[in-house]
């Protein structure tokens, strides 16, 4: 059931903390990046997508809308959207593969930018929703008047349960943390690049148990692109396009953080479920994989989500060294966020396409074909497979 | 200082409940289902009959994190947020701050009663053992 959409290009700009750059410019920075990749020229672009458009409600978390990107770069396009309801990060994504699919632009660039490292001061703390404001509506004001302000929290009581019922410990997650920090010595955008050992890991504060500074991914200022192209389109680019083989939007619980009946689950499992109903391949086909690491709880819910391994089985899966260098399912070969810097899910896929394509010098899944890709952390989620044939 | 939520037709009576202790929750009229967070009508059968009432204030923690992390510059930490299955409310959960107890005593399965504070015109739950 693959879609007539592809994959053509990514691009990321210099990924760095407190770099004072404006937003525009890491944009176009990877813009450029993306097309050179792609093999295209700025005429080529007839589409844009981002999620979730400008947005002032979180410092530095969208600083840039559609509108500002097609004046600054002086696109002209036949179709655009921003998408702050959508399958998660990855909506832009999913929106522009539709968008190719059904002739109304050839090749979308979608981009996601951030400059959260920047914006962040001592009273405006990146990603506390509804920060500055004096009163809050919708589904946070259940939880950040009730100082339940920051989505470690959020992860954080999700993670107690699954410790709780499946007897996972810290140093479960500590193997994800350790294990994404070894794959990012290996990158040289990742932002967080020294060697980081379990004690270094359990020794560091601790946020919100049970999770600790180095469950939480970095805040960074940086922009990603990535650019779908339609099917017959994608021929002509420099690259072997990576087909979007299926994708998964599916959501079943309440939008909120605190209400999902089972909460060692998310909504990457409705997502995930609802990918592998689209396409004849399992999850052993898999080679390599970009998981949504906002927390590293994250990382075990996705691997769950999407049927790597059964529920309640991850922290055994994770031991027995199936996701760091030299795994079977490597998963964020280029650090995640935890290690590589929030990009808010398009890093995770930038990487995911870097390795189909047999770009990660250091880091390579030798012969990676297929990936999968899962985007979205508590109540939002979208999932898919892509392969270079 | 803490952020406050808007007082909507929907959420009022859980946030003003406080007023009188009460922990109030909304239920449909016809079919009884209960719903948090509120709704004008019932997620499960459409009805507009939605009726907010009092709960016993009492429920058992399914959830919790210690939170060590001031996110804002007066904020006092650490705290415990508990994630607390509400008695008399099937499948309804309330986030709200621990009080009157260490943060890291609390543990899941844990009996928990309501106490309200008040901010401006809004009573905020908060959570303490129930022995
Ligand atoms: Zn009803």
């Amino acid at each position: 059931m693959t879609l007539n959409a592809a994959i053509t290009g990514v691009g990321m700009s210099d990924i760095g903390r407190k770099t004072n750059r404006p937003a525009m410019i890491h944009l176009a920075e990877a813009a450029r990046r993306a097309l050179e990749c792609a093999g295209l020229t700025r005429d080529d672009i007839d589409g844009i997508s981002t999620y979730p458009g400008k947005a002032d409600n979180s410092p530095g978390m969208s600083p840039l809308g559609t509108g500002e990107v097609r004046n600054a770069l002086g696109l002209k396009t036949r179709w655009h959207s921003a998408v702050p309801d959508g399958p998660s990060q990855m909506a832009p994504i999913q929106v522009a593969a539709m968008a190719v699919a059904t002739g109304q632009a050839r090749h979308v660039l979608c981009f996601r930018a951030l400059t959260e490292s920047s914006s962040q001061t001592a009273t405006q703390r990146a990603s506390i929703p509804g920060a500055g404001r004096a009163r809050l509506g919708g589904w946070y004001s259940y939880l950040v008047p009730a100082n339940a302000m920051s989505a470690s929290n959020w992860a954080g009581w999700m993670a107690q349960r699954y410790f709780h019922e499946y007897g996972m410990t810290r140093e479960h997650l500590g193997l994800v943390a350790t294990g994404q920090r070894a794959f990012a010595q290996h990158n040289p955008s990742a932002v967080m690049r020294t060697p980081l050992t379990m004690d270094d890991y359990l020794g560091a504060r601790m946020i919100s148990s049970p999770l600790g500074l180095f469950d939480c991914d970095v805040p960074i200022d940086g922009a990603c692109v990535v650019i779908v192209s339609a099917a017959d389109a994608a021929k002509d680019c420099a690259r072997a396009p990576l087909t979007i083989e299926a994708m998964g939007a599916a959501l079943g619980s309440q939008e909120t953080w605190d209400q999902r009946a089972d909460l060692t689950t998310m909504g990457a499992h409705d997502s995930a479920a609802d990918m592998w109903k689209r396409t004849d391949l399992k999850p052993a086909d898999v080679d390599v994989l970009g998981l949504y690491d906002g927390f590293s709880i994250f990382v075990p819910f996705w691997l769950e989500a999407m049927g790597f391994c059964g529920h309640g089985e991850a922290k055994d899966f994770i031991a027995e060294g199936n996701i760091g260098p030299g795994g079977r399912f490597p998963v964020n070969t280029g650090g995640g966020q935890l290690s590589g810097g929030r990009l808010h899910g398009f890093g995770l896929l930038h990487e995911v396409c870097t390795q189909l394509w047999g770009q990660a010098d250091g880091r390579q899944v030798e012969g990676a074909k297929i990936g999968a890709c899962g985007m979205g952390g508590g109540f939002i989620a979208g999932s898919m497979l892509l392969r270079r044939d | 200082m803490r952020p406050l939520p808007e007082l909507t037709p929907e959420n009022t009576a859980f946030w003003t409940g406080g007023a009188e202790g009460k922990l109030m929750i909304a239920f449909c009229g016809d079919c009884a289902h209960a719903i948090h967070p509120s709704q004008l009508i019932c997620p499960k059968c459409w009805s507009d009959k939605v009726e907010s009432r009092a709960v016993p204030g009492t429920g058992t923690v399914y959830t919790y994190t210690v939170n060590h992390q001031p996110w804002m510059p007066d904020m006092p930490v650490p705290f415990a947020l508990a994630v607390v299955d509400i008695d008399g409310a099937p499948g309804v959960r309330v986030t709200a701050e621990v009080v009157n107890a260490d943060p890291e005593s609390i543990a899941i399965g844990q009996k928990m009663k309501v106490s309200f504070f008040n901010i401006d015109d809004i009573w905020f739950p908060q959570w303490e053992p129930a022995q």
